[in-house]
């Protein structure tokens, strides 16, 4: 397939992104005008009504969006680059299946009240979640590090063991449950946005600033990483330093991320590959595209899961992947075309 | 200044893969290893270029131990092309090249001149573009060779120069296992040390200075190729009966099976 040039595709998505997020604010059950959006936003307020939906329900969520998107899908980006694999993704350092059980664990031991012992904002569910993602994800670093250093393919199978048992302890907690249990237990692993406040919005973005000033620095490793591990060596790259923060990274990233927004599937694993397919597996490059992508796709995904079944919404993660898969199949059937 | 086995024994797994090896890679000429298959002759690299701990002995770099130079630092005196390189990601050869270039802080100009003439020198020009997991195995050796020699592209202020090749030749075709024989030779001229491991008996007597005949974990003979090809050596270390003649134009050995 041909490449677009990487500069190309970044401009692109720095115009699409705010469009995206313009027209976002505009869509819900309460139909609000562009010109009201904005006006609002700079603060030419027509009505409280208004003003209440856009800053404490719309912006927020975009806001999260935003955030989460490009963190899952840079990420992602940086899991693919480490473990050699383009379809490796965040979710195999085990995080995701920790959090997962860390939230259903809340959800049946708090009696389903999930605003029950709320922290800044933050409920105990999303606590749980992030505990259990950081624990799962240590564990699985240790079981793969010996005095030699770190073997990602011993990750990647401790990975797959933790996640099995992670699926074990969640299947017995859902046995346990009750249907509102059962419930909440499921649309917490579809992923959703609609819980959304300015503190998960400033603990998130916190979070991505600090993944996106900080990845950039290992993308020239990232490289050279792609030939393997003891050719990174060979071009003078501290191998084991970088695997250490590349993985604490991403835990505390997609553990934040999954406490907040709960599972969306899809962008960590699919944003990079696409954007690889387009602009090449050059991290410099990659890593802040997949991260624009990964917003945008999110903004437009959440969008329309407030929109599709109006005056109901859908959980954003199936929008995700209904929206995502069927553009990557068309990548794929074109670069089977230019082979 | 030389790269420097002392005394080295690697025990790994309850065998012995290298037993007492003591060898000396001088700036400026070429070493070539050859053995049988299992001989340990790759694990000796992986001893030298700091891969893999001795057991016993130690290695220097330009007299300092190995595991006490900075990565960065031992980067730029050190290309390493190991046997096979696992890459499938769509790199260019371009990008491949420009890898070696890591270790260096010489701005995007001049590493791109370097990308380009290293790919030269290797008859890859026409690759620059392409993908690499899209090339011959051949190709792709030939990019990964023209990445290492990228690496040290320029003489550096550290240190004199090491280049360590596993089997550089074995996806080669005639023309470019001569090729590669010839730039081998040149950065040797340039006073780059050159180590490598070939399967070609002649190859390996043509260009080498140092020829070391590796079996069973030990040495069994180092010196010039011509003290060291004999027909009993071959015999006891390969078990296949030789002729040893002398090429008509190198005057080198040649050996005929």
């Amino acid at each position: 397939m041909r490449r677009i040039a990487a500069p190309s595709l970044i401009f692109g998505l720095i115009i699409l992104l705010p469009l995206a997020a313009m027209v976002s604010l505009t869509l819900g059950t309460v139909d609000i005008s562009l010109a009201d959006g904005l006006n609002a936003i700079v603060g030419n307020s027509s009505s409280a009504q208004i003003n209440t939906i856009l800053f404490d329900i719309r912006l927020p969520r975009i806001l999260l969006a935003i955030s989460v998107g490009a963190v899952l899908a840079s990420t992602g980006a940086v899991m693919q680059g480490l473990f050699r694999n383009p379809l490796a993704d965040p979710s195999l350092i085990g995080v995701s299946s920790g959090a997962s059980v860390g939230a259903s664990l809340m959800i049946v031991t708090t009696g389903g009240f999930i605003q029950v012992g709320a922290l800044m904002g933050l409920s105990l569910v999303a606590l749980g979640a992030f505990l259990g993602g950081f624990a799962a994800t240590l564990l699985v670093y240790r079981l793969a590090t010996s005095n030699i250093g770190t073997s990602v393919t011993t990750m990647l199978l401790a990975g797959i063991a933790i996640g099995a048992l992670a699926g074990a302890l969640n299947s017995l907690l859902s046995y346990f449950s009750d249907n509102d249990m059962l419930r909440q237990i499921s649309l917490w692993q579809m992923g959703n946005l609609s819980g959304a406040s300015w503190a998960k919005v400033s603990i998130m973005g916190v979070v991505a600033v600090l993944l996106l000033v900080s990845f950039p620095r290992e993308s020239k490793a990232l490289n050279a990483l792609l030939l393997g591990e003891s050719e990174a060596r060979h071009l003078g790259i501290d191998v084991q330093r970088v695997k250490r923060r590349l993985i604490v990274l991403t835990a505390l990233g997609v553990g934040v991320s999954v406490a907040l927004a709960g599972l969306v599937g899809f962008v960590g694993l699919i944003i990079p590959h696409m954007v690889r397919l387009v602009i090449g597996p050059d991290h410099r490059w990659l890593i802040p595209a997949s991260a624009l992508a990964g917003a945008t796709l999110l903004v437009i995904a959440d969008s329309l899961a407030r929109i599709v079944v109006i005056p109901a919404e859908l959980p954003t993660g199936i929008l995700t992947a209904l929206l995502g898969a069927p553009f990557f199949v068309a990548l794929l059937l074109q670069q089977r075309k230019d082979v | 200044m030389t790269m420097l086995a002392d005394n080295i024994s690697l025990h790994l797994s309850g065998f012995d893969l290298l037993r007492n090896i003591s060898l000396e890679v001088q700036a400026g000429k070429v070493t070539a290893i050859v053995g049988p298959n299992g001989a340990g002759k790759s694990s000796l690299l992986k001893v030298l270029t700091g891969e893999m701990a001795p057991t016993k002995g130690e290695v220097r770099l330009n007299h300092r131990l190995l595991d006490e130079w900075p990565l960065l630092e031992k980067a730029q005196m050190l290309g390493v092309l190991p046997q096979h390189t696992m890459l499938n990601f769509p790199f260019t050869a371009n990008e491949v090249v420009g890898l070696g270039r890591i270790p260096h802080q010489t701005g995007l100009v001049k590493d791109r001149q370097i990308v380009s003439d290293a790919l030269d020198l290797v008859d890859g020009s026409y690759l620059q573009k392409r993908f690499y997991t899209q090339m011959s195995g051949g190709e792709k050796q030939r990019v990964q060779l023209a990445r290492v020699l990228a690496q040290i592209w320029q003489p550096s202020a550290i240190g004199e120069q090491f280049l360590v090749l596993d089997e550089p030749t074995s996806a080669f075709d005639l023309s470019h296992q001569k090729l590669t024989l010839d730039i081998v030779r040149q950065l040797a001229e340039k006073g780059v040390g050159v180590v490598m491991v070939l399967h070609d008996l002649n190859l390996a007597a043509r260009c080498a200075d140092n020829l070391v005949v590796f079996d069973g974990g030990v040495i069994a003979a180092q010196g010039t190729p011509e003290e060291v090809l004999t027909e009993r050596l071959i015999d006891k270390v390969f078990g296949v009966k030789s002729i040893i003649a002398q090429h008509p134009v190198t005057k080198r050995p040649l050996v005929i099976t």
